[in-house]
Formats: C-alpha cells, sequence, structure tokens
C-alpha cells in the first residue's frame, strides 16, 4: 500500500506542475494530435466510402448481370435473357407481376463543383420496379420522370457535387436535351450518385436497342437467392452472374477500400514514430528540468519506482491530451465532408461523406497511449536513476 | 564557414535531444518522399505527355465507341500527320484484382505513334507476324514473371468471344521499356484485326484516336478541325491534347493533391514545433556562453549566424538522410505499385522542393531564438549566468 501511496504522491506533485513546462509539453501534445489527425482523417475516407457503398446493398435484393463482367458497366443482357429472369423461381411477385427492373447503365461526363473538370457520372435508365426493388430510395424534391419522355431525376449527393443538376434546369448531352424534373435521397448510399430516366428513352438515346445490362430483383427472402441462382445459372440461354446486392456492392467496395487503407496505415504508423521521437525530446527535457525536485523526493525517501510511475503517467496523459485533441479536429473538419472520386471498378462517380467513426477514434487513442508510454519509458528509466548527490550538488 | 567546427560542437551539446531531433525530422522526410513520390503518379504522366499528340474520344463519354471509319476522315484532316487507335479490353490476368491496360491497337502504327517505347526490332516483327500476339511493358512483365514465349490467358469481362468463351490466350512476342524513369509501362498490346473478328459484338468501333500533328501546326486549331467535322453527327468527338486528356482523368479522382497537402502539412507544422523548441531550449541553456562570444568580439550578425546554422544543419542531416532513404524505397515499391498504380516516382522538382523546405523550416526554427541570441546584451546575459 504504502508504495501506492507513494506513486499516488509523487505523479500528482509531477502533474501539478506541468503547467510550468507547458512549452516543450505542447511539442509533446501537438506532434501526437497531428498523428491521430491524419490517421483519423486518412481512414475515414476508406470508412466513409465503405458506408455508402455497403448502405446500398440488400440480403433480398439479388442483381443478374452478364458472367464474367465485374460491373454493370461492363455487363449486356437481351430482351429474352430479361423475360427469363422474370418468371425465374425467388422472385417476389406482386399479384402475377414479378418486382423487378432491367437497367441500363451508361455514363456521361458532366463538370464537378469542386474541380469544374469533367466527370464520369452514372446514367441509369430504370423501370416503374426501380424503387420497389431498392430500399430507403424516396423522392423529396419536384416529381417523377415521366416514362417516354427525356426526363431525369437526379440523386441528392450528385446533384450537391456536380454543375448544372437542378431540379428544373436542363442539360445537353450529345444531341439530346434532357429535363430534369425530381430529386431523390437514397439515405447516402451509391445510388445518391446517379441520374435516373426511362430505360426505354435510354436505350433510345444511346442506340442500345432492346438490350439492358442488369436485372434487379426483389427476393421472396433472404434464402431465396439460392433458388434463383440455380435456376439461373443452370439454363444454358443465360447462365448468368447471380449476386445479393450487398455481395454487388462489398465487391466494388472493396479495390478503393484497400487502396486507401494500404496507404494509411503505413503512413500512421510511420508519423508515430516521428512522433515518438518528439514525444521522448520533451520528456527528456521534462525529466532535466525537474532534476532538483526529482532529487529532493529522493533525497526525502521516495523510491526510484514512483519516480519512474510519475514519468511514464506524465508522459502518456500529454499523448491522451493530443489523441483527444486530434481526434476532436478530425471529427469537427472532416466527419461529413463530402467529395467525389471515380471508383475504378465501375469507372465512374461515387459521392461520399468522410465518416469519422467511433472505432477510428478509438484507435487513434491506443496510437496515442502507445507513442506516450514509448516517450516516457526512456526518459523515466532516466529519471529514477538520476543520482541523488550530483543532481542536488547542480542547484 | 569558418566556423563549421564551432557550430558543429554546439550542436552535439546534447547528444540526446539533437539525435531525437534529427530522427523527427528524418522521418518527416521519409513521408515526404513517399507522399510526393505517390503524388506524382496521381498526376497521371502529365509530364510526359507529348505536345504534339492528340486524343480523339466520343463527346459524351469516354466509352462510348467511334466508328473505325473515323480514321481516314481524321487522316485527311489539315495538320494531322498520322493517327492511330486503341480500345479499352478490361479483362485480367487470374484474379479479377489483376486489372491493368490491355488494348486491342493497330501494331504499325501505334508503335510510329509512341517512339518513346523500345522494342528490338525482330520482337517487333514477330508480333506483326502473329494474328494473336501481344507485346507487354517491362514492368507488367516483370509483375507477373511472364516472358517471351510464354502463352497468356486473359479473362474479359466485357468481350465474350463470337464461341462464346471469355478466355483470350495470347502469345507473348515482345517486351518493351522506356528510357524515360517518369513513364509507366504497364500496358499489354494486342492486335486490333484479331480482337475485331473474334468479339461477339461492337465490330467496326474503336475505343479512341491518337494523333500527331504536323510540325508547326496549332494543336488547338486542328483539334477544333476534327470536332467540328463530326459535329452533328451520332459520334461527336472531343479532341484534347495528350497532358489536358491526362489531367482531366486524373481530376477525376478527386483532390488527391489536397489530401497530400494536409497530411504534409501536418508533418511540418509538427517538425517545425519539435525542432524551434529544440533551438529555443539549447539558446536558453547557452545564454552564458553566447555573451561570451560576444565579449569575445563576435559581432551580432556572426552570433545570429550561428545559431541559425545549427538550426539549418540539423535539418539538412536528417532531411538528406530521410530523402536518400524515400529515394530508395520508391526505387524498390515502383516495380511493386507498377499494375495498379503506375508512375511512382520521386521527381528532381520535388528533391529540389525538399531540400527548400529543409532550409526553410530550419531558417523558420532557428530565427525566434537567433533573434534573441543576437539581441543579447552581454552585461545583462553574464550577470544572470
Amino acid at each position: 500500500m504504502r508504495i501506492l501511496q507513494q506513486i499516488f504522491a509523487v505523479t500528482w506533485l509531477n502533474l501539478r506542475n506541468l503547467p510550468q513546462r507547458i512549452a516543450s509539453s505542447a511539442v509533446a501534445i501537438i506532434g501526437v494530435a497531428a498523428v491521430v489527425l491524419v490517421f483519423a482523417a486518412v481512414l475515414s475516407m476508406a470508412k466513409g466510402f465503405e458506408r455508402t457503398m455497403l448502405t446500398a446493398g440488400t440480403e433480398d435484393t439479388a442483381i443478374i448481370m452478364r458472367s464474367g463482367s465485374t460491373s454493370e458497366l461492363n455487363s449486356g443482357l437481351s430482351n429474352d435473357q430479361v423475360l427469363i429472369i422474370e418468371s425465374a423461381p425467388g422472385v417476389l411477385r406482386d399479384g402475377d407481376d414479378a418486382v423487378i427492373s432491367a437497367e441500363l447503365y451508361v455514363i456521361v461526363d458532366v463538370k464537378k463543383k469542386s474541380t469544374n473538370a469533367d466527370a464520369n457520372v452514372p446514367f441509369r435508365g430504370v423501370q416503374a420496379d426501380a424503387f420497389d426493388v431498392r430500399r430507403g430510395v424516396r423522392l423529396v424534391e419536384g416529381r417523377m420522370f415521366e416514362p417516354g419522355k427525356n426526363e431525369i431525376i437526379v440523386g441528392r449527393a450528385a446533384q450537391q457535387e456536380f454543375i448544372g443538376l437542378d431540379t428544373g434546369s436542363s442539360m445537353r448531352f450529345g444531341q439530346t436535351e434532357w429535363d430534369i424534373v425530381g430529386m431523390f435521397d437514397a439515405g447516402g448510399s451509391v445510388s445518391e450518385s446517379e441520374l435516373w430516366t426511362d430505360v426505354r428513352v435510354l436505350q433510345g438515346a444511346y442506340r442500345r436497342g432492346n438490350s439492358y445490362q442488369s436485372v434487379r430483383v426483389r427476393l421472396e427472402n433472404e434464402v431465396a437467392i439460392a433458388d434463383l441462382k440455380a435456376a439461373l445459372e443452370e439454363d444454358p440461354r443465360i447462365s448468368p452472374d447471380v449476386l445479393t446486392e450487398k455481395e454487388y456492392y462489398s465487391g466494388q467496395a472493396e479495390g478503393l477500400t484497400q487502396f486507401i487503407k494500404l496507404i494509411g496505415y503505413p503512413l500512421t504508423v510511420l508519423m508515430a514514430i516521428g512522433a515518438v521521437f518528439g514525444a521522448l525530446n520533451s520528456m527528456y527535457s521534462s525529466v532535466s528540468a525537474r532534476g532538483k525536485e526529482i532529487a529532493t523526493l529522493r533525497a526525502l525517501g521516495f523510491g526510484p519506482f514512483s519516480i519512474l510511475v510519475s514519468t511514464v503517467v506524465e508522459s502518456t496523459l500529454l499523448a491522451l491530451i493530443g489523441g483527444l485533441l486530434g481526434g476532436a479536429i478530425a471529427f469537427l473538419v472532416f466527419n461529413g465532408f463530402q467529395v467525389s472520386t471515380l471508383n475504378g471498378v465501375s469507372f465512374s462517380q461515387v459521392v461520399f461523406d468522410f465518416a469519422v467513426t467511433p472505432d477510428l477514434l478509438v484507435q487513434g487513442l491506443y496510437a496515442a497511449l502507445i507513442i506516450g508510454a514509448f516517450g516516457g519509458f526512456f526518459p523515466a528509466i532516466r529519471a529514477a536513476r538520476l543520482p541523488v548527490a550530483q543532481a542536488l550538488r547542480e542547484l | 564557414m569558418k566556423y563549421f567546427r564551432l557550430i558543429w560542437k554546439n550542436a552535439w551539446r546534447k547528444k540526446i535531444r539533437t539525435s531525437l531531433t534529427i530522427l523527427s525530422v528524418f522521418v518527416a522526410f521519409l513521408l515526404y518522399s513517399l507522399l510526393s513520390a505517390i503524388g506524382y503518379a496521381f498526376k497521371g504522366g502529365i509530364d510526359v505527355a507529348d505536345a504534339e499528340r492528340l486524343i480523339v474520344i466520343d463527346k459524351i463519354t469516354l466509352i462510348n465507341p467511334l466508328p473505325v471509319s473515323y480514321q481516314n476522315r481524321i487522316a485527311a484532316t489539315d495538320g494531322v500527320a498520322s493517327v492511330t487507335h486503341a480500345s479499352w479490353f478490361g479483362g485480367y490476368y487470374q484474379e479479377p484484382q489483376n486489372q491493368f491496360g490491355q488494348f486491342p491497337v493497330d501494331p504499325e502504327s501505334y508503335f510510329a505513334m509512341y517512339p518513346e517505347f523500345n522494342m528490338p526490332e525482330e520482337q517487333l516483327d514477330a508480333w506483326k507476324r502473329n494474328r494473336t500476339g501481344m507485346v507487354v511493358g517491362q514492368e507488367l512483365a516483370d509483375a507477373y514473371g511472364w516472358k517471351v514465349g510464354d502463352r497468356v490467358p486473359i479473362q474479359a469481362t466485357i468481350w465474350t468471344r463470337k464461341d462464346g468463351s471469355r478466355t483470350w490466350e495470347f502469345d507473348l512476342e515482345g517486351i518493351f521499356s522506356t528510357d524515360d524513369p517518369r513513364g509507366s509501362t504497364a500496358l499489354m498490346l494486342f492486335h486490333y484485326d484479331y480482337f475485331d473478328e473474334a468479339r461477339a459484338f461492337g465490330q467496326g468501333t474503336v475505343g479512341w484516336y491518337i494523333l500527331r500533328v504536323t510540325g508547326g501546326a496549332d494543336p488547338v486549331q486542328v483539334a477544333k478541325a476534327i470536332d467540328s467535322q463530326f459535329a452533328n453527327s451520332p459520334s461527336e468527338t472531343k479532341t484534347s491534347t495528350e497532358a489536358a486528356f491526362a489531367k482531366s482523368f486524373m481530376e477525376q479522382f478527386g483532390n488527391i493533391a489536397m489530401i497530400v497537402t494536409l497530411i504534409l502539412g501536418a508533418v511540418f507544422f509538427t517538425l517545425l514545433l519539435v525542432s524551434g523548441n529544440t533551438m529555443s531550449q539549447s539558446v536558453r541553456e547557452r545564454i552564458s556562453e553566447l555573451a561570451v562570444l560576444k565579449t569575445l568580439g563576435f559581432g551580432d550578425r556572426s552570433v545570429l549566424g550561428i545559431v541559425l546554422s545549427e538550426s539549418i544543419l540539423i535539418m539538412l542531416i536528417g532531411g538528406l538522410l530521410g530523402l536518400g532513404l524515400g529515394w530508395i524505397i520508391v526505387q524498390g515499391i515502383a516495380r511493386q505499385f507498377a499494375a495498379f498504380l503506375p508512375g511512382v516516382f520521386l521527381s528532381p522538382a520535388a528533391i529540389v522542393i525538399g531540400i527548400t523546405l529543409m532550409v526553410g523550416a530550419g531558417i523558420l526554427a532557428g530565427m525566434f531564438p537567433a533573434v534573441k541570441a543576437m539581441r543579447l546584451s552581454i552585461i545583462d546575459a553574464l550577470a544572470r549566468a
């Protein structure tokens, strides 16, 4: 018990006069804050992108594409094949009608607001059931496009990110003039990056005849995917790839997410090493500034162990303050920050928000604590070993 | 320079502190070199773009194909010296992650258009003779361990063959390289004629055209002449210089430069604090010594110079070591990244900027303590000691 009391007393003394050493302490704090800030900012891109892609995917919607296509853009299905899918088992039926949307997916050049440069914006032709095969998509402004007319509804994120997509305005792609008649919300999912129109109109405008690229169907339930898969993949007239929407979008998210992590984690480790050097520097100064204090304590009978602990606690506490500061700045500045990037897999733009999530902040704080512990350890050993007589003489 | 020994001795007065500061600087510049090399890849080879080459794509979007019949009409346009085309194949090798540029091209005109690619004459001839042959860049051959003579299967994601299969097999006939360290060779080329004949759909179209303007012709005027030729046709075109095309494509990824700058900003701000703190501490400890120097007749400017030089010296030692290690690492990872992020390169410009930053940070960090040292009044300082 005595040793605990000692440790507590020395640590408390140490922390109470911390403000006197504010300059060198501040260096340690800011160093750690920078690490946590950069870590949370970079990784929040991966988190946000993943969230946008995964929100779109449900287990009870299937997406059907030509076998071997890695994305909708590469796929192609004929009208006959769509009819086969319509009558396949496992598809939810509303009365006699299957809940299904055969879709065409092309990209158009629209200028990005942030760079004023052309970007590949996804332009999707959908059927009437498009809102039923997707969860949580609803029109929030204007009206639905009329079938057969050159009318577009745009996703909320697309409208915010790209130029000229306001409801009521019109756009020219090639030789066709399109009216933007409404805007839809999809709960922040990837659908919000898209422009939608009647699939028949889009087929005509892009000379695609009567062909489609993907078919989305609502499944009877989450296990019905197996029936649908078995039926379609064995049908020699079609043999497509059948995926749940969730599987499809996780695949689409993977490349970029991995890339950001591949850069982000080594970057953080390197920065953390740099911060350890900064913290070591601060703590060595702190120990030398407290030289006479430590020597006096030792002369009074306090043991070297309590001095050691007090120094490590000081360092860890400084790092923790830095970590909290960095995390708070990352959250305030980056959380919800909207950007748009080209997803290599779909070759089209995805608009997403940076997501500074609690687990990122916790990871950042762990990093801070590790930096603090390392940064305090060696100076603490020096403090504990300080020769008492010599230190007192230096007064 | 005559004070170098004095500056050197001063710098190492507290060995641990100076070493730690140098190590922080080292890490900062290691990060700097790695980030600028990756940032360079996101510029998409704008520096290596040929000012006389133009790219012609569909006006609505890059993915819409153009009729193959445009070739002759473009070639006949005033100011066009030569023209070739390429298309997007979009397949992969073994695993869907292994994607890279695969272009069906016309061998003769394509290599004439890109003189920066070097390939042994006999390999080029062998490729021209073999309809199912392909050639790849050195980076790609290294990444997948391919040798001339290998038969390589590529899985198509778009282009099914007429027989319904998705596997296209090619004989590797040649490997090309480039002398320019900034240029990427992570691409694979094969015969357009074979591709067009064997694919199940899309016959008679190409992805984009590449043309060279005649010497002296204004690329902007040539681009206008081509685009107006196809205006109001079902396939309108958009012609831009290679640099503008690369830039607009890379801009699609969003503001990568901003994110890199932000990280570097955070790193340098921290670095300045660490080293500024070191410098002011060491000046504080040395006040009596500085006063003695002044008593001996060192002028204000000399004292200022000595303190500043020490700060710059510390930055340069750490910074150059960091930049050096960064350079070595970049040489190593450039190959590994070649297939999915070609063009990772530490440019001479980045090295110059790096050294400028070292000196600049040294001055900023040392300025305040140096001025303090310069203004030191001998009597006060000695009295305090």
